[in-house]
């Protein structure tokens, strides 16, 4: 058995602690010491963006980042985004549009428009493509998520003004 | 959670049939909480299972050392041929050609050899490595080019098409042509992976969690190589990841290995091969070289066709046999040959076995029929729509197909008019030659190309299907069908199915898990089947219901049956509503059966394959495309510039998810034929297992202008559930318009003189080669 290590994150805004594999990613600590299932595994190889987390504000691949690494970072999921049981405007934009269809991408997706609204709460259609072109989608033709992602951003301008 | 109380004052219920009714699971793929196999709770001691791969593409095994894996940390066991307890074989049409694991020689390059049962995946892949196999390399075939169907092995027995006298016809034509069109296969890369969670039960009973589209198949497969009955056996699948008929039969391997293991050391046992080996060691689209021979007249008119289609099977027959007979079912697409042949070349390759993949064999057959009507173009120096146009198949005539079923749902003229008008193409056939004259390096292009898809299983016995409705005495209702959601809104079409027999909302309907121990002996969801058989199957179900219910209010309030109307959320009796709900309580304690199995059977159908005739289909779906699209001819890069669709779905069932369909199937149909690329080397080495190497279209990669419309006049002429059409896997082929405009935007470097013989998957350098070989002709 490989060495366990002793990882501290704040996961979703509550700090957690858990012994993980050492040189395990942080897809596979998530998924299997702290049971949060929402980021998924597509590829292990950063090439389809099903693991999408965001790490201390930064997007990331969880499938390659070293769980070890991420020690004392505060890592948000998919899993986290609603609040006291009413959904994040970006789900709620996926749920509405048909942005989901198998759902496996969808996890990832989200993380990588929350990063992007995060950044530029009111992004371009081309920034959203921008953004999103990292991760796969095998079903939908992504026109639904580009709109989703739009239809978000503009539910946010409207709740802040 | 609060129940919620159906309105019994409603006019209307909410998420019957053709109402945008959102997916089921909508809510939880947005927070991460759908549970697909690998996010399930482990039972305590699972085991995980790693397949060793063979490293030739064809040879003797003459030592196999498993001694290091055997010892490597954490390894539980290590699976060989002969822990197989029943038959070594997974072939799903019965052929005995199909080993779960390798015995004696291997047959391609990643053939499955022995599987690692280990603490942990991690240990299982890394002993996997540690193996020592010894081969004596055998000869082998990987390309399909210069096989001879008359010759060289083929995997299953090939089909012939005929009507009329196609070489006859060919030789009096005024003008022949003859040519080869080659066209690549596709990864499925369905984002979740294969994977199978085997849990032992008693009296040697096994239950395995299994990302399929074939329950039943996988229980039998199972079964076979556990040397067990069926009824040991239990499949069961909530949701895929994504299947597109990569999870009809290519689930069975992971699932009798995981089986055999749990079965074998009495513990949960999962196998979820990674990435690499799932595109290295499991089937994809077959690729196909066609040669036609075309006999037509100066007008374009077609008078004779000749096409063989030589397809790379892999080394088993796996679903070959359907797959190549299907692409002659569709080598017609939408078009009247007055005299045809056409016959179907299943070769054997040492190459892994290719399956189903949306489409089935139709897209590559469609790709021979609009490959002829573009020759005739050219050579006719008309525009390829004229062309097309001329030789569409007619309503009262001109309506037989190769296979003698008579087309007589035809609605393709309307379909292209339509499309050609809201799309303009007239006006941007002008545009874009005014354009291309003025541009010295980038030149567009642009095609319209359409659809006819067959549908029905052309196995005929697979056209059935059951369904188990349960009305509980609250009045809801649990639903379970035989077909199995992958992400295109089954479930809830048969949901909403339900819902409108009932007349009660959408959320008094639960739809259940996918289980051989629910409804038996099910099809694959597949063949664009699932909405048009397991609808009609629970459709029946809930009809029995209501009957009984019927005939239970006629004789307690003494009513004619007539006078029993089922309104939203209740029940009209006579002159009194009472809510659907207390009807069945009082049903329930009258002791009225309220629970259901309804079945259905495709009516109509017959095919003869010997004699090459009959209706294999009960209806066909109808769509088309308009694609433009600018090339660099500098560098052989492209971009689509705008794509414009008007496909149909007959009365739609939901608007909503079909568009979902379209788009989705759109995109997946240009991957194939522009960037995706499966590439072999000499060694027989699929070299292009990754997205990093295999491309995937991305958000990035869709048509900067995209206008997608149903056609909402149609209505299914037969008697299909509430008068829909499938469709999983027509739209996918609506691709072809983009491989079109490329061929037109690369025909422009030669003045449209020289059809510009681009082969599929038209990567940026075909485009260049096929650029360069018409500068160098001009
Ligand atoms: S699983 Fe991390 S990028 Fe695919
Ligand atoms: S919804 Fe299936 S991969 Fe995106």
């Amino acid at each position: 058995m490989a060495k366990k290590v002793p990882l501290q994150i704040t996961l979703n805004g509550e700090e957690r602690a858990e012994f993980v594999e050492s040189g395990s990613t942080l897809l596979t600590a998530l998924r299997d010491r702290f049971d949060d299932t929402s980021p998924k595994g597509g590829c292990n190889q950063g090439t389809c963006g099903a693991c999408t987390v965001i790490i201390d504000g930064e997007l990331r691949l969880a499938c390659l980042t070293l769980a070890e690494m991420c020690d004392g970072a505060s890592v948000q999921t998919t899993s986290g985004m609603a609040k006291g049981g009413v959904l994040h405007p970006l789900q709620r934009a996926f749920m509405e549009g048909f942005a989901a269809q198998c759902g496996f991408c969808t996890p990832g997706m989200i993380m990588a428009a929350k990063a992007l609204l995060d950044r530029v709460p009111n992004p371009s259609r081309d920034e959203v493509i921008e953004a999103l072109a990292g991760n796969i989608c095998r079903c939908t033709g992504y026109e639904p998520i580009i709109n989703a992602v739009l239809e978000a951003a503009r539910a946010n301008s409207h709740n802040a003004a | 959670m609060t129940a919620h109380q159906p309105s019994v004052k409603a006019t209307k219920i909410a998420g019957g049939v053709h109402t945008d009714q959102r997916h089921d699971s909508a809510h939880k793929h947005v927070t991460g909480e759908a549970i697909y196999i690998d996010d399930m709770p482990e039972p305590r001691g699972t085991l995980h299972g790693c397949l060793g791969l063979s490293t030739v593409a064809h040879g003797k095994m003459v030592k196999i050392d498993l001694a290091a894996v055997r010892t490597a940390p954490g390894v539980v066991d290590v699976l060989t041929a002969k822990d197989v307890p029943g038959v070594n074989d997974i072939s799903p049409t019965g052929r005995h050609d199909e080993p779960v694991l390798a015995e004696g020689v291997v047959q391609f390059y990643g053939q499955p050899i022995f599987c690692v049962i280990a603490q942990t995946r991690e240990q299982a892949r890394r002993a996997c490595k540690l193996a020592k196999i010894e081969y004596e390399e055998l000869p082998f075939v990987v390309d399909i080019g210069g096989l001879d169907v008359e010759k060289d092995k083929l995997v299953t027995p090939n089909l012939t098409l005929t009507r009329g006298d196609a070489a006859e016809a060919i030789r009096k034509a005024p003008r022949r042509l003859k040519g080869q069109v080659r066209n690549g296969g596709q990864d499925h890369f369905y984002l979740e992976g294969q994977i199978s969670m085997a849990v032992p039960g008693e009296d040697g009973d096994v239950t395995i969690y299994c990302s399929t589209q074939h329950p039943s198949e996988v229980q039998h497969m199972v079964g076979h190589a556990l040397g067990v009955p069926s009824h040991a056996v239990t499949i069961e699948i909530r949701r895929m990841g994504g299947g597109f008929g990569g999870k009809e039969t290519q689930g069975n391997q992971f699932a009798a290995l995981a089986a055999i293991a749990a079965k074998k050391l009495g513990r949960a046992v999962k196998i979820r091969p990674d990435r690499d080996d799932d595109m290295t060691a499991t089937g994809k689209r077959h690729d196909f070289l066609i040669d036609y021979e075309i006999g037509f007249d100066d007008e374009g008119n077609i008078l004779g066709v000749e096409f063989t289609y030589g397809a790379r099977c892999g080394f088993s027959s796996d679903l070959s046999g359907p797959v190549t007979d299907r692409a002659l079912f569709h080598c017609d697409n939408a078009y009247f040959y007055p005299a045809v042949k056409a016959v179907s070349a299943p070769f054997y390759t040492n190459t892994v076995s290719n399956t189903a993949f949306r489409g089935f064999g139709g897209p590559q057959g469609m790709i021979g029929a609009e490959r002829i009507i573009d020759e005739v173009a050219f050579a006719t120096g008309k525009d390829p729509l004229e062309i097309r146009r001329k030789n569409f198949y007619g309503t009262t005539d001109r309506n037989v197909t190769p296979y003698h079923q008579t087309v007589e749902d035809n609605i393709i003229h309307r379909i292209f008019d339509e499309l050609e008008q809201s799309a303009d193409y007239d006006g941007r056939r002008r545009e874009i030659r005014a354009f291309n004259n003025n541009s010295r390096f980038i030149k567009r292009g642009l095609a319209i190309t359409p659809v006819k898809f067959g549908i029905s299983f052309t196995a005929t016995h697979y056209n059935q299907a059951g369904a188990l409705v349960h009305v509980y005495t609250d009045g809801s209702v649990h639903l379970n069908h035989g077909g199995t959601e992958m992400g295109q809104g089954l479930n809830t079409k048969v949901a909403q199915v339900v819902a409108e027999e009932f007349q009660i909302d959408i959320d008094q309907v639960k739809i259940t898990a996918t289980t051989t121990g629910k409804v038996p002996n099910t099809s694959a969801t597949a063949a664009s089947s699932g909405a048009d058989l397991n609808g009609m199957a629970a459709q029946d179900g809930a009809r029995q219901i209501k009957a009984r219910l019927i005939d239970f209010a006629a004789e307690k309030w003494n009513v004619e049956k007539d006078q029993v109307v089922f309104l939203p959320n209740r029940v009209r009796i006579g002159n009194q509503e009472i809510p659907f709900g207390e009807l069945i309580k009082l049903a329930y304690f009258a002791r009225i059966q309220l629970s259901a199995a309804g079945f259905y059977k495709t009516p109509k159908i017959h095919w003869d394959r010997a004699k090459g005739q009959g209706r294999p289909f009960y209806y066909y779906a109808y769509g088309a495309a308009c694609a433009e699209v600018s090339v660099d001819v500098l560098t052989g890069e492209y971009m689509v510039e705008r794509v414009d669709i008007l496909h149909e779905t007959g009365r739609s069932l939901n608007k909503a998810l079909d568009l979902g369909q379209i788009e989705g199937a759109f995109i997946q149909g240009m991957g194939w034929l522009t960037t995706e690329e499966l590439w072999w080397d000499a060694k027989g080495r699929l070299r292009t297992f990754a997205p990093s190497t295999y491309k995937i279209p991305l958000a990035s990669d869709r048509p900067k202008i995209f206008n997608v419309t149903l056609a909402d006049w149609s209505e299914n002429r037969e008697n299909t559930v509430y008068k829909s059409k499938a469709v999983g896997e027509p739209p996918f082929m609506l691709g072809m318009a983009v491989y079109h405009a490329l061929t037109d935007a690369v025909a422009s470097v030669a003045d449209h003189k020289l059809h510009p013989q681009l082969d599929a998957p038209a990567t940026p350098e075909r485009v260049l080669m096929a650029i360069e070989r018409l500068k160098a002709a001009r």
